[in-house]
């Protein structure tokens, strides 16, 4: 598939302590770039990790080349999603951003097709729609979410079928304009994203994907995680 | 200014629960033929109800139609020794 010279795209990858997964998110990352023969580069934004995932983020930089593959430290307090992606845009030289988690990367051809076939300013991978699913969650894991996703549904009529996907595609100036607006933090953040786009008039597709979570390590769904959820979920409902 | 999700839920119910409480409470003035108001009078509670049951189904019919990756996890798995043996060629020390 040709590629049409004008676009290239940023990818943010905010990490901590994700030695172990880094290197394949790359691999993964390049090979689908080159596949699809379209100009990328990759920032890794690594907040002071304890681990060595700087040091092994560096090593891949030697070895893709300093264009393809672009290092930076950032150390905060509390590591949030926000900081980074703020930090990474920076150095961006892409005119489209990939926002993804360090442990996932499936698809990311997919998203660029998808949003040359309808020009979206933003595209979103959605668990919940087409052949999108989820991989080794029991029962319980996927009421909770099916759960938490009606109820975001019904409050907040996001026009999109999945907030909390750790997936995105955005134009940059679009991405630009939504962080200075947005002001949640972690992931609530990234449902306040795609709620002020649609307020805003952005274009939104979606791709199904594949969530095979975590490929080192375990994902923690607790009583925690599902409070602070229903605290940010009415939170933006009462403020957006 | 745009209004916010919960200043429309706001509206919304201060809207039809005046709707609701003229009709079916009936102040004098405005009253309509007692059947229709027995049978006004406890809908918001069919409403509630009914929205109850709507919720349970749709959840349940999400929770049973939620897909299971299984090819995708089988080649994540194949791209990651891929990967592993490609990067170890090229240099990386894991």
């Amino acid at each position: 598939m040709a590629a049409d010279s004008g676009d290239k795209f940023s990818v943010l990858l905010p990490t901590y302590n994700e030695r172990e997964n880094l290197p394949l998110v790359v691999w993964l990352l390049v090979r689908t770039f080159r596949q699809s023969g379209n100009n990328f580069e990759i920032i890794i934004i690594d907040d002071g990790s304890p681990d060595g995932t700087q040091e092994i983020a560096e090593q891949l930089e030697k070895i893709y080349g300093s264009d393809k593959i672009i290092v930076r430290e950032i150390i905060s307090i509390l590591f949030s999603s926000g900081t980074a992606y703020i930090h990474g845009m920076k150095h961006a030289t892409g005119n489209f951003i990939v926002i993804m988690d360090a442990d996932l990367s499936h698809h990311v051809s997919l998203y660029s097709i998808k949003q040359k076939e309808g020009n979206f300013d933003i595209v979103s991978g959605t668990r919940y729609k087409g052949n999108g699913g989820v991989y080794g969650w029991d029962l319980k894991r996927k009421l909770i979410s099916r759960g938490a996703n009606f109820i975001t549904q019904v409050l907040l009529r996001p026009g999109a079928s999945d907030l909390t996907g750790s997936f995105r595609l955005y134009r940059k100036e679009v991405l630009q304009k939504l962080m200075e607006k947005c002001v949640s933090k972690g992931y609530v953040f990234q449902m306040e994203m795609i709620v002020r786009a649609r307020q805003l008039g952005y274009t939104i597709g979606e791709v199904p994907i594949s969530f095979v979570d975590r490929v080192y390590g375990e994902s923690k769904l607790g009583g925690n995680e599902i409070v602070s959820f229903l605290k940010g979920l009415l939170t933006l409902f009462a403020t957006t | 200014v745009a209004m916010t999700k919960l200043g429309q839920w706001l509206c919304g119910v201060a809207l039809l629960g005046s709707a609701w409480a003229a009709l079916a409470l009936a102040p004098p003035g405005l009253r309509l033929p007692a059947p229709y108001r027995q049978a006004l009078l406890p809908l918001p509670v069919y409403l509630l109800v009914a929205f109850g049951c709507y919720s349970l189904a749709t959840v349940g019919y999400r929770l049973a139609t939620f897909n299971d990756c299984e090819e995708a996890a089988a080649e994540l798995q194949e791209h990651i020794s891929a990967a592993r043996e490609d990067l170890r060629r090229r240099g990386l020390r894991f």
